[in-house]
């Protein structure tokens, strides 16, 4: 299978369409006033008391259940959100116009700096306060998972064989049947990967989530990143090491008891004809298949479904499209209109809201700051190819040692490198080494791993003719990495460094700042800027320092991410 | 004399671990020697070894025992003179034409002026002129071979491998290429002194080679050798080409009939997979007119556009099931193979059900215990574990897979592959 990279790299155009800007536009508008809603509710929160947690390690599994049921909710519920708005995008040209550049700049928007909001938010809305927390954690989560699974998914959608659909509409599926035998089935194996991919990040996300003070409001959501918030306020070593081996067993777990099985069953879905040797395989999934269980629990489900393709009415379904086809244009010219109006009022929302908080001297002051983040961003992906390419490489090209490193590769992209951020700051606090360097290979300390296992995907990849030729003309040493290796996992690496920059954009935020105990360490930069602004619970700030990482985010994925990637498809894509 | 042998292969034995241990032997006892001036041809089915063979003399791998000895001296990892030209043509997708025909000497230490005036004069050669800046993406699958040549010739080598290198073209294609390189090799204007060609297709070793080793397999070994004695350039309906073709279908079918004794006769018996679809189309296209009943191998080939790797492994499915007779190069159909052509699909599946029960033992055996079992299942490991007394586990593999797709056929007894377990109800 395809692995694609987890942003929008569908158009080739570098300029932003009206839909883009209409969709920054939009997706800006939402941030601000979803902020100044939030601002106005902070105050009769202030009151909110901090429920202090046990350090004691036998507490430990009853938190991580708390914090693996968490991430699952917030799977299930981006699992709904991508059967509907990529459905939506994909089956109406009119949303689609929309909802695919909206999906593009959501995807920018760093939800970090989000938390704080959504927080005050969510507590504001919830009948009691440790549910309202809750429900910003998910929130959170969610926001961290459904871009890409969306994407994914919608994807597929745009490329399911016309012969398939055709077969469906031949036996007379409805659109609803057609969707559940055809259109989700064939999307599942990529939907799937993209699920584990929104797993790693969330981990990051779900343990950040727990623990949050946004101005004098302090709450501590009972898992494994307020017990390791709570370990760092207590300057407790020993306490991170037992969260971190909990947060080990709790992947482990997720990835034997959901993936392993998930990924193992959904081979059967690969539309492509071509005859893997090595198909995955489950425990779990074997057992579930040997006992006829499963086949008794989900027989009435089977039975409801079926019922419901046999609901529609073709007679009418098909009325009522040739009628939809007449006014189209008239529709759109409404359609259209309203879309401008929409924009305008939210552009002028983002003015009466926004009008006289910043300074022009604020705002560039803020874009500096951005411009130091994308140069650490920049230097340290760099840093981690030169490291893993190379590495990845060579042990792509030996399938005794891929075998092994491959897992472990995805395995440590999978972790939530935050919860080794107290144990780096000590060492730092120990050495008193400069913050502004010694902080930054945090940001990628959990995102570098996405290139190495890319590379080794490539490198595995390589034909074995492609290698004869090159060992049968003798080609050697720098020379062959030259014209054979460098290139030929270019695209596969290309993939992977997407994927770790953007991450590292986002990890920024709390990889910039860091404390132990009563100590903090701060660099400069945007990723500081965000977290100073929403300890002190300033909105605007807030505000300010999401809008110009998103903008960052989007400018380096158009002008270099993007480009690139259709360079190394087009010129070194193996086929 | 001595200096007109180019390569020499002598006794050279390659066998591969198994991961279950013990090792697979691929090739046994293999002796060769290319002259110069010589095509030689090495025929023979899939899995025979030959392209193993290709790759030990390539210096790609190393023999676990005997020698290879290239002018005169071992061949200890890739030799300066050897070149070769891949199935799928091994073209790096990044490089243009001119840089993928360059790369044969970049390793050489030649100054760079010459590498690109050599590069320009192969491409000119092997008719590639004007296409130096495409990228391989941009050609058409015989082009794409014309540049694995240049690239070949462009060093060049003394000896010029050859792994089927016009089985990924189309039959147009692939006879223009055939002819275009014969003409260059006719008129000795290729730098290369001898040529090694693999190849499963019968007709062109016939067209292509001086001499024809036929390899067996399960080890490989060289079971015959041929010299094709028609002067160049050769015409496919000349009667003498025919008569070499109908020699090489003769000697492959005799030598598999040896090899029947081999391949055991109770559960031991290795199979072949092939499709149920297959064989009645075989025993229908030998049923049918021109036949009636008997067919000569060469022509049913040709006449269904199959190779000997693929008509072969049918045929011998007939011979197995006793549907059909393998003589002399011929195919005839048994009294139940005509039965099986004039029956509607239930007695088909009939006689082919008995046809398993009666001559696939594992068939039997399989049936037998579904029988005996008042659940009338069995897990496939059971079966697996006693085929690999008898064989490697990836032969017990295709054996049971083969043996499963007959029996669905023959509505014997079904299997179903998520809980990996055999049964005799079919699903209602």
């Amino acid at each position: 299978m395809r692995i694609l990279p987890p942003v929008s790299i569908e158009a080739r155009r570098l300029l932003p369409s009206r839909w883009d800007v209409l969709a920054a536009v939009l997706v800006l508008g939402f941030i601000v006033l979803f902020a100044d809603a939030s601002r106005t509710l902070t105050q009769p929160l202030s009151s909110l008391t901090h429920h202090p947690l046990s350090l004691d390690p036998a507490n430990l599994p009853g938190y991580a259940l708390r914090t693996a049921l968490r991430m699952l909710i917030a799977l299930a519920v981006s699992l709904v959100f991508t059967f509907t708005y990529a459905t939506w995008a994909a089956k109406s040209q009119r949303a689609g116009n929309l909802l695919v550049p909206l999906l593009d700049i959501l995807q920018s928007v760093p939800i970090l700096g989000f938390l704080s909001i959504t927080i005050v938010f969510f507590l504001s809305l919830a009948p009691g306060e440790i549910l309202g927390a809750e429900f910003a954690s998910v929130f959170v989560i969610f926001t961290s998972q459904a871009w890409n699974m969306a994407f994914s998914f919608y994807q597929s959608l745009r490329t399911v064989p016309e012969e398939l659909q055709e077969a469906g509409r031949m036996f007379g599926m409805n659109g609803w049947a057609r969707f559940w035998r055809i259109e989700v089935p064939f999307g599942l194996p990529a939907l799937i990967w993209n699920m584990m991919m929104s797993m790693s990040g969330g981990w990051f996300f779900v343990t950040l989530s727990e623990a949050i003070s946004v101005g004098k409001t302090t709450i501590a959501l009972p898992g494994i990143g307020s017990y390791i918030a709570e370990a760092i306020a207590e300057k407790n070593l020993a306490a991170i090491f037992w969260a971190i081996g909990a947060m080990l067993v709790v992947i482990i777990i997720y990835d034997q008891v959901l993936f392993r099985p998930l990924v193992a069953w959904a081979d059967r879905f690969r539309f492509d004809n071509e005859d893997s040797e090595d198909y995955p395989e489950s425990w779990l999934l074997d057992v579930m298949r040997r006992s006829d269980l499963m086949d008794r629990v989900t027989e009435p489900f089977h039975v409801f479904m079926r019922w419901t393709y046999r609901l529609s009415l073709p007679a009418r379904r098909r009325l009522a499209s040739s009628q939809a086809l007449v006014p189209t244009r008239a529709a759109d010219f409404v359609w259209g209109g309203l879309l401008i109006l929409l924009g305008l009022y939210t552009l002028w929302q983002i003015y009466t809201v926004l009008a006289g908080a910043f300074t022009w001297g604020d705002i560039f002051a803020t874009l500096g700051l951005g411009f130091i983040t994308m140069v650490r961003v920049t230097l340290l992906i760099a840093l981690a190819s030169v490291i893993w390419t190379p590495i990845g490489i060579y042990v792509g090209m030996r399938p005794h040692l891929s075998r092994i490193v491959q897992p472990v590769a995805q395995f440590l992209a999978a972790f939530p490198a935050n919860l080794l951020f107290p144990v780096a700051v000590f060492v730092i606090l120990r050495l008193s080494l400069n913050p502004d360097i010694a902080l930054s290979p945090l940001m990628v300390l959990g995102t570098q791993w996405y290139i190495l296992f890319n590379v080794i995907a490539g490198a595995s990849a390589i034909p074995r003719e492609l290698r004869d030729a090159a060992t049968n003309f003798q080609l050697k040493g720098w020379l062959w990495w030259r014209k054979v290796g460098l290139p030929a996992v270019f695209p596969f690496y290309v993939t992977g460094a997407i994927t770790a920059s953007g991450g590292s954009w986002n990890a920024s935020i709390v990889a910039e700042v860091a404390s132990w105990g009563t100590q903090t360490l701060h660099a400069h930069g945007l990723g500081a800027y965000i977290a100073d602004a929403t300890t002190a619970g300033d909105f605007h700030r807030i505000v300010l320092g999401i809008v110009v990482m998103s903008f960052f985010v989007v400018v380096v994925n158009r002008l270099f991410w993007r480009p690139l990637y259709w360079f190394a498809e087009r010129r070194y894509r193996l086929t | 004399m001595a200096e007109d042998v180019l390569l020499d292969v002598h006794a050279v034995r390659r066998s591969f671990p198994r991961p279950s241990g013990g090792e697979l032997l691929v090739l046994d006892n293999v002796e060769l020697s290319l002259k110069r001036g010589e095509i030689v041809g090495l025929l023979g089915r899939s899995g025979s070894g030959k392209s193993t063979l290709l790759r030990l003399i390539a210096g790609l791998a190393f023999p676990q025992g005997g020698t290879l000895t290239y002018m005169g001296s071992p061949i200890a990892g890739p030799a300066n003179g050897i070149a070769m030209v891949f199935q799928s043509f091994a073209l790096f997708p990044w490089l243009t034409v001119l840089e993928n025909v360059q790369l044969g000497l970049e390793a050489l230490n030649i100054p760079q002026s010459e590498i690109r005036t050599r590069a320009l004069a192969a491409i000119d050669l092997i008719g590639l002129d004007g296409y130096e800046s495409a990228y391989p993406r941009e050609l058409s699958g015989g082009m794409r071979q014309r540049v694995g040549f240049a690239r070949a010739m462009v060093v060049h080598p003394n000896i010029l491998l050859m792994d089927e290198p016009f089985s990924a073209l189309d039959v147009l294609t692939a006879e223009n290429l055939r002819t275009d390189f014969l003409e260059l090799w006719g008129e000795k204007q290729l730098p290369i002194k001898g040529v090694i060609l693999v190849t499963h297709n019968i007709e062109e070793a016939v067209l292509m080679c001086d001499r024809v080793l036929l390899f067996s397999t399960n080890p490989g070994r060289i079971a015959g050798e041929i010299k094709i004695d028609i002067p160049r350039p050769r015409e496919r309906t000349d009667p003498r080409f025919e008569h070499y073709v109908e020699q090489i279908y003769t000697e492959m079918t005799a030598r598999q009939r040896a090899l029947r004794a081999d391949r055991g006769t109770g559960l031991d018996m290795l199979m072949t997979h092939v499709s149920p679809n297959l064989v009645s189309g075989l025993i229908e296209a030998v049923a049918a007119t021109p036949y009636n009943g008997k067919a000569d191998l060469p022509d049913i080939a040709s006449d269904l556009q199959l190779e000997i790797d693929e008509l072969f492994p049918v045929a011998e499915a007939l011979q197995m099931l006793r549907l059909g007779e393998l003589e002399g190069g011929d195919i005839k159909l048994t009294h139940m193979g005509k039965r099986f052509a004039d029956g509607e699909m239930n007695e088909r599946k009939e006689i082919f059900s008995r046809a398993l029960m009666s001559h696939v033992p594992l068939a039997a055996h399989i049936r037998r215990v579904l029988d005996e079992r008042t659940s009338h299942t069995a897990p496939k490991r059971r079966f697996v574990d006693e085929l690999e007394d008898h064989m490697t586990e990836d032969a017990a593999e295709e054996t049971l897979r083969t043996v499963v797709s007959w029996a669905r056929f023959g509505e014997l007894f079904s299997y179903d592959d998520e809980s990996e377990s055999f049964s005799l109800e079919n699903p209602t």
